[in-house]
């Protein structure tokens, strides 16, 4: 298939970016979206151009590291990330617009790579737990419902890509905080640093500068891990328990 | 850029709350509201009644007028945090969205969102036409210094001269279309940033139809008193 490409580039994080269009003739459907950019770049390369910069590394979905706007959609039309994107989802004669991941906690590197550090030091802040772990426990010593096994497993699977904030129109990474505050405190390895937990992951996010949550769920919409709403509930439940607190 | 870190007290989910606490305030107002208005299809004697009563209830516990003194230093106070949270997060939210000059994204496709609400997108810029509203409803039909149509010491007689005036009920329209689409997704968001929502989509939430019950109810119990005057059904 023959398709367009338009392709924000910016030289590095001072740069003014810009769109710049580039062809493509011979896209096979059967692609992922990121090797369709593995074929621009080697074109490129070969015209003596600079090859677009792109952040990619398991390429099946779990790791959280790729991740572009695509036509205005954070990881495109499908629920999932870019790398599992494949161009059969696009038609013959497409034109596709690729951006990088837009907000003010996450400045562009260079063309589509933006700095993820905020969400690092976000987990840094509290997204863990300070009991020693040791091996795996023993299965039946500490039993947790099946209910919230499953629920903290939901959240758990968020793999901090990114999407959420891209796609929030406040730039908020509420979603992403949630899922951590709510994998964690719906398990009882959780609960001791419950309340410590949600006020230093909240002063973090506002600290790194994400906006606010207005609960209309453009985050949900874009997320490739299917991370449900109630989690941002969940964390204004816990935060307003943990204030209330002497 | 990294800020230095403000108390989670004075956190974005906290002023949320405020805003969220503030915004059921009034609307609880407006649901007492509406009942007041509903009873100008009792005739001029009840609606007065009414009007009078609210300024004696609680006598002689309270002075008069008492109640309507305190509702109002309540509302005035709603409304201030509910602005200044609104002025607030916005600001900052449009920082946050790392917009370049007027743009965010550079592409036409998906401007509008993918699970926005109408409601949802118009939420700040109806906030600003409700409150211009306000001012010019208290200048009208509480202090009556504006008076399309007569001014009046029968505050029913206030509201039928006002309502008999096309442009007057059609102003009014707008207002309160823009007060239903405010709560058609505010409700559903103040339940939620004060932790009541237990569903994984904001579609699937009860607090969704419970918040548009609440802002239809609401709507056409405001729409009902001036359109009626207008038609000539009552008044």
């Amino acid at each position: 298939m023959k398709i367009t490409v338009r392709i924000w580039r910016q030289k590095n994080a001072e740069a003014k970016g810009t769109m710049v269009s580039y062809e493509l003739d011979e896209v096979d459907e059967n692609m992922s979206f990121l090797e369709m950019l593995d074929v621009l770049n080697e074109k490129l390369t070969l015209e003596g151009e600079e090859p677009v910069a792109f952040d990619s590394d398991c390429r099946e979905g779990i790791c959280g590291t790729c991740g572009v706007v695509i036509n205005g959609e954070a990881h495109g039309p499908e629920v999932t990330t870019t790398c599992q994107l494949h161009m059969r989802t696009f038609k013959d004669g497409d034109v596709i617009d690729i951006e990088p991941w837009r907000a003010g906690a996450f400045p562009v590197i260079k063309d589509l790579v933006v700095d993820r550090g905020a969400f690092d030091r976000i987990i840094a802040a509290g997204g863990y737990i300070t009991a020693p772990t040791g091996s795996a426990p023993e299965a039946n010593s500490t039993p947790v419902p099946k209910e919230d096994a499953d629920r903290a497993f939901e959240a758990a699977t968020c793999i901090s890509c990114g999407a959420c904030v891209a796609a929030c129109p406040n730039g908020s990474a509420m979603l992403f905080t949630a899922a951590k505050v709510a994998h964690l405190g719906l398990l009882p390895q959780g609960q001791p640093e419950r309340d410590s937990r949600v006020i230093n992951m909240i002063e973090q996010h506002d600290a790194e500068g994400f906006g606010s949550c207005t609960n209309i769920g453009e985050c949900t919409a874009a997320c490739p891990k299917g991370i449900p709403l109630d989690v941002i509930s969940r964390l204004n439940r816990d935060l307003m328990g943990a204030l209330a607190k002497p | 850029m990294i800020k230095k870190r403000v108390p989670a007290s004075r956190s974005t989910v906290a002023t949320k709350y405020a805003m969220a606490v503030s915004g059921l305030i009034m609307v609880s107002y407006l649901i007492l509201h509406m009942y007041g208005n509903l009873k100008v299809f009792a005739g001029q004697e009840k609606f007065d009644e009414y009007s009078h009563h609210i300024r004696t209830f609680g006598e002689p516990i309270l002075p008069y007028e008492g109640l309507l003194w305190i509702i109002r230093v309540a509302l005035l106070a709603s409304i201030v945090v509910h602005t200044w949270a609104a002025v607030t997060l916005w600001r900052r939210n449009r920082v946050a969205s790392g917009y370049q000059g007027g743009k965010r994204y550079h592409t036409s496709k998906g401007a509008r969102g993918f699970q926005r609400s109408y409601a949802s997108f118009t939420l700040r810029w109806g906030g600003i036409i409700i409150i211009l509203f306000v001012i010019y409803h208290l200048l009208h039909l509480t202090a009556n210094v504006v008076a399309p149509g007569g001014a009046s010491d029968s505050p029913y007689e206030r509201v039928v001269n006002g309502f008999e005036i096309w442009w007057v009920t059609v102003v009014y329209t707008v207002a309160v279309l823009a007060v239903g689409l405010h709560l058609w997704h505010g409700i559903w968001s103040a339940l939620t940033t004060l932790g009541q929502n237990y569903s994984s989509t904001r579609l699937r939430s009860r607090l969704t139809p419970l918040s548009w019950f609440v802002a239809a109810v609401i709507t056409i119990g405001f729409l009902l008193p001036p359109w009626a005057i207008l038609l000539g059904i009552t008044g």
